[in-house]
């Protein structure tokens, strides 16, 4: 358990930064409570320092080299996520107070609002560092339940709080709902393996093969977790909830829960493995697999073709999205090199989604337009027409993003899906890879539809202006500025994510599916082998011996 | 030298974008006119002795190693060629516009350099992303040309052009990428080189193969485009102002054609032989339906776009006949299609610009009134018709004649057929498709004469409002004008008289080519491939390959 500590100093950094921050944002001086948002940065970026320093993978990861790229990669997104969200809340308050209304601690929500920032962004780390389902589950519900808060706080004071009020409710009735059934799936696959441990549990699987029990308990586990990463059919409350809550919140829903989400659903399937020869793939979770990254990306791209709100159409393009990833789920880590790994590519996919898909909602959030004399969410797509002429930043950044999101070479988008491309092909998965490119193009429509609006309409009659919170400018620019960049010069995160594709395949050497393998003396009874790209430790042996 | 081909362009865009707004044509028409030079420079720096060596005028700069994409350049002779054709396009254009585009010229000729720059890129790569990037980044820069500054149903026409495009290319793209994981299966390692590729790749059993090709034709044929998919293109010439139609004729739709030649014969040459007769037909279904719909278009322009759709069937004919007649003939309709379609796009559009309307209905006799245009018209009109001695003869004879002789049935060996080659069409198909030209000649003759000759229509209460409002331009052609088309009217001229240099210098790649799919196809074909365990085959792909140690050992399980 002390040992376990050496890895945690990341999310140990964030709790303090979010103890501060409760501090801090209570203060009853204007200028501390101002700081706030620099304290909850500068713990992002010493988390990030200290993710990137993580120390050699242990024994009880499945996935080695996962710790070392998501701290980081939530870290920084994160950072790009605070400065979208800067400014949600009690931006009328302190306005108020500086007219000279009386500092009341009850009114002021920052406090809240950043610590539950940072605690959400410590369960997702927590995720990633997770070794067994008991973790595995306390950290996802670490990474929900702040969520749920920040939505209503999001809308607090403003224009359709009530509908900030329902969007909470129902994103934590639904996220009770997803929870209940991912923790019924864990219970029944500790009874069905006898372990929590997902090493263990996949030395299980390998020796003896799937049981009804343990099946039953994998698919309600990645049902469940589906809900993190707004799967269909466990996407319901994705529009509403995005609508509801400002741009920030959104984003950040669209990025943590997601990211965390996806790392449980990538823990809980190495634990079956993906070789097909080894027969310790269950074909099971493969076709429940393959439907949901099938079902998930042509609903999401359907739906988001029908919306006229842009918020909706982002938060039905975020399940899309999932579904690209869950097509690198389903290929699997392949030869471990960066073009034939899937798991590689779902993790350079995240890290590549959460800058462009950040940055289109840092667009929004920048923009408000004013309805009935009261500021509002720009939304529509009538507020951002013209907005490369008005707001030639915003304008262009969104545009950027949005071709990065759409998959356009030669921009960063386009390189996080080629990945998933031949990781997909790599495994013959021949069928997912069309489907996956002509949900692209049915994709092609909506954000061209955005591109083609701010990029060459005349600007609209509907006034929109700066909501006047220069950071999220910042942000937009930075991911715009990301796509670009990282497109020239992104093999470097190629090689970090190669490493964090790594994942721990158990072959039981004599294994009683298909044909007998002969026996080879030198093979003891059940072999591990590190398939992938592999540091330093490579093809080091995993004791499981206690 | 063909990195700065490219780059010179770009950086003319951003030039464009940064200079004042009057000033944006000049700087445009700089920058088009020093890629031109620059094109011609390496005319004299490239090496016509090995016209079939892409590594010709090339650099290679690593982009993204771990996808195995490399900045890679290079050209043969073919390529070299329509690279010449897009230099060329790239000042006329500007000039062809000098006076139509009078609001947002930055954006105009912004996106017009940089949809330049990406057609060079896709002639000039070497590295298959490389040419995916560049042949897909042209959409953006086509769709905004369009989008803002087409004619009434632009809306439209922008959208279905770029969905149309879009969802074909990245179909290909599965297909190229299917056809880099066979290579690696082969053992040549993870490479993006379509050299290499080519090499390998026809060692792909043939049910593999046809899936390859049905997804490159999925994404080329939508491009050329081919007869059931090519309903974008009407519409996106008509709508497109006039510098982005010829740019779409010129050299867009080469995109495709190239593609094929350049991909989908070395990539899938059994499964092109096996299905070349089925993809003829449509060629000629193509050649032949398109050519009765331009018949009774009362729309000009939009006769001139289903003409393109009629002419790249030959085109495509003449590369599946898979002998270097054929092909040859196809590359030469290319560059000669780019010229003589290009000229007539131009010729419209300066025809719009004084009276507003493309309407046959509201035009006619315009020889009277203007006499250089109506002269260039009928010289265009020859040309594309395909009259002996001009351009369009050469080509469109050559590419029926490789039809003709691609009967491997009267094969020389058994010498029945003296003239015959190798391949799987044959004079029925080629029968076939001349009647495309007889409509051919139908349609634009009924156009020249309507348009021309016969008694002079204009349109309605259109003297007074042009002669006072608009009087900038004068009723002919202004010696710009004639300046844009006088270069194309020379070069349709000396390649219908003077073919031979050309052919000559593309004979040596065509050949390999023609070598390869003949060699690939006679070839025994190796065993499928499908449903191989993904594990052991992906244990190809190179860096950190030791993936996979076992432990000598073992590990124990203590329960």
């Amino acid at each position: 358990m002390i040992e376990r500590l050496t890895y945690l100093w990341p999310e140990i950094t964030l709790f303090i930064g979010a103890c501060v921050a409760v501090v801090l944002g209570l203060s009853p001086k204007a200028e501390v409570r101002q700081q706030t948002p620099v304290v909850v940065g500068l713990a992002l970026i010493v988390a990030a320092a200290l993710g990137i320093a993580t120390p050699p993978a242990p024994s009880w990861a499945i996935m080695p080299g996962l710790m070392a790229f998501a701290k980081p990669l939530i870290a920084l997104v994160g950072l790009l996520l605070l400065l979208t969200a800067v400014g949600s809340v009690d931006r009328d308050e302190e306005a108020a107070i500086r007219a000279g209304k009386e500092f009341n601690a009850l009114r002021i929500t920052s406090a809240e609002f950043y610590a539950f920032f940072l605690f959400s962004l410590t369960g997702a780390m927590l995720c990633a560092t997770a070794g067994d389902l008991v973790w595995l589950f306390l950290a996802l519900e670490l990474t929900s339940l702040p969520t749920y808060v920040m939505v209503v706080l999001s809308g607090r004071g403003r224009r359709g709080f009530e509908r900030s009020q329902e969007a909470g409710v129902k994103y934590f009735f639904l996220g009770a709902l997803g929870a209940a059934i991912f923790l019924y799936g864990f219970a029944l696959l500790y009874g069905g393996t006898g372990t929590t441990r997902f090493v263990e549990m996949g030395a299980y699987f390998a020796e003896n093969g799937m049981n009804a029990i343990a099946a039953a308990g994998m698919v309600l586990s990645l049902v469940g977790v589906s809900f993190k990463i707004a799967a269909v059919p466990m996407h319901f409350y994705t529009a509403d909830v995005y609508q509801g809550s400002s741009s920030g919140v959104a984003a950040f829903l669209a990025f943590v829960p997601k990211t965390a989400g996806m790392i449980s659903i990538l823990l809980l399937v190495s634990t079956v493995g993906w070789t097909f020869e080894s027969g310790s793939l269950s074909p099971m979770v493969d076709s429940l697999l393959w439907a949901l990254a099938v079902l998930t990306m042509t609903v999401g791209n359907v739906l988001a073709v029908l919306q006229s709100s842009v918020k909706r159409m982002l938060a039905y393009s975020s399940i899309a999205h999932s579904g690209y990833m869950l097509v690198g789920v389903v290929a699997g880590p392949g030869g471990g090199a960066f073009a034939s790994n899937g798991i590689s590519a779902v993790m350079f996919y995240l890290l590549c989604y959460g800058v462009m898909n950040t940055g289109a909602f840092a667009v929004l959030a920048a923009l408000e337009r004013s309805r009935d004399g009261e500021p509002e969410e720009a939304d529509s797509f009538d507020d951002i027409k013209g907005l490369c002429r008005t707001h030639p930043w915003l304008g262009w950044s969104l545009v950027l993003t949005m071709l990065s999101l759409l998959g356009f070479p030669p921009i960063l988008g386009f390189f996080a899906k080629v990945p998933l491309f031949t990781s997909a092909l790599g495994a013959d998965r021949v069928a997912l890879v069309v489907i996956l490119a002509i949900n692209s193009a049915i994709a092609a429509y909506y954000y061209l539809r955005v591109v083609a609006t701010s990029m060459l309409e005349p600007p609209g009659e509907s006034r929109v202006r700066s909501a006047g919170v220069p950071s999220r400018v910042v942000a937009a620019a930075l991911s715009a500025a990301g796509v670009l960049v990282f497109a020239v010069f992104g093999d470097a995160l190629m090689g970090a994510s190669e490493q964090a594709g790594d994942v721990l395949v158990f072959i039981d050497s004599d294994a009683p599916h298909g044909e007998p393998l002969p026996a080879e003396p030198h093979l003891d009874h059940l072999e591990i082998e590190h398939h992938g790209a592999s540091p330093e430790g490579h093809g080091e042996q995993v004791s499981l011996g206690r | 030298m063909l990195a700065v081909l490219m780059l010179v362009p770009l950086l003319f865009a951003v030039g464009v974008l940064l200079a004042p707004a009057r000033r944006a044509r000049d700087v445009a028409l700089l920058g088009t006119v020093i890629a031109l030079v620059l094109t011609v420079y390496a005319m004299f720096v490239f090496d016509w002795n090995f016209t079939a060596d892409r590594a010709q005028l090339g650099m290679t700069v690593e982009w993204l190693p771990r996808l195995g994409l490399n900045f890679s350049l290079g050209v043969d002779s073919v390529a070299l060629w329509l690279i010449v054709l897009t230099s060329l396009l790239g000042p006329l254009c500007v000039l062809g516009s000098w006076t139509a585009i009078q609001s947002q010229q930055r954006t105009f000729y912004g996106w017009l350099l940089a949809l330049q720059a990406a057609m060079t890129g896709v002639f000039a790569a070497k590295d298959l992303m490389l040419f995916y990037i560049c042949f897909e980044f042209t959409l953006i820069p086509m769709f905004v040309l369009i989008r803002v500054f087409g004619s009434t149903n632009r809306k439209a026409a922008s959208v279905k052009f770029f969905l149309y495009t879009f969802t074909g290319s990245i179909i290909a793209l599965a297909g190229l990428l299917y056809v880099v994981w066979f290579a690696t299966r082969t053992g040549v390692g993870w490479t993006l080189d379509i050299e290499t590729l080519g090499r390998v790749a026809m060692g792909m059993p043939l049910e593999n193969q046809a899936l390859v090709l049905l997804a490159l034709l999925a994404g080329f044929a939508v491009k050329v485009p081919l007869f059931p998919v090519h309903t974008w293109l009407p519409l996106a010439h008509t709508e497109a102002p006039t510098a982005g139609s010829v740019i779409l004729a010129g050299v867009l739709l080469k995109l495709g054609t190239y593609a094929i030649y350049r991909f989908v014969l070395p990539f899938t040459p059994a499964a092109v032989v096996e299905y070349a007769p089925a993809i003829a037909v449509l060629c000629i279904i193509g050649i032949i339906y398109a050519g009765l719909i331009c018949w009774v278009q009362t729309d000009v322009k939009k006769l001139v776009a289903y003409s393109s759709v009629s002419h790249l069937g030959f085109c495509v004919l003449g590369l599946i006949a898979l002998n270097s007649t054929g092909i040859t003939g196809s590359v030469l309709y290319m560059i000669n299609h780019g010229l003589s379609t290009g000229a007539l796009f131009f010729l419209i559009g300066f025809m719009y610009e004084r009276y507003h309307t493309r309407s046959m209905r509201e035009l006619g006799g315009l020889a009277a009134k203007m006499p250089v245009w109506a002269t260039f018209m009928v010289f265009f009109t020859m040309a594309s018709v395909g009259l002996p001695g001009l351009n369009g003869f050469v080509s469109e004879f050559l590419c029926m004649l490789g039809t003709f002789q691609a009967d491997s049935g009267w094969g020389d060996a058994e010498g029945v057929m003296p003239g015959a080659t190798w391949g799987v069409l044959g004079p029925w198909f080629a029968a076939f498709a001349a009647t495309g030209v007889i409509v051919a000649a139908m349609y634009l003759l009924y156009m020249v004469g309507r348009m021309c000759f016969g008694p002079l229509v204009e349109p309605p209460a259109h003297d007074e409002h042009d002669e006072h409002h608009e009087g900038a331009l004068p009723r002919d052609l202004t010696a710009r004008e004639i300046g844009v088309l006088l270069p194309l009217a020379a070069l349709c001229l000396y390649l219908g008289l003077q073919p031979s240099p050309l052919m000559r210098s593309i004979a040596s790649p065509i050949n390999s080519t023609v070598q390869l799919v003949r060699g690939a196809s006679e070839a025994p074909p190796s065993p499928p491939l499908m449903g191989a365990p993904a594990g052991d085959l992906a244990g190809d792909v190179p860096a950190h390959g030791d993936d996979a140690v076992h432990s000598p050992a073992g590990t124990e399980v203590v329960r």
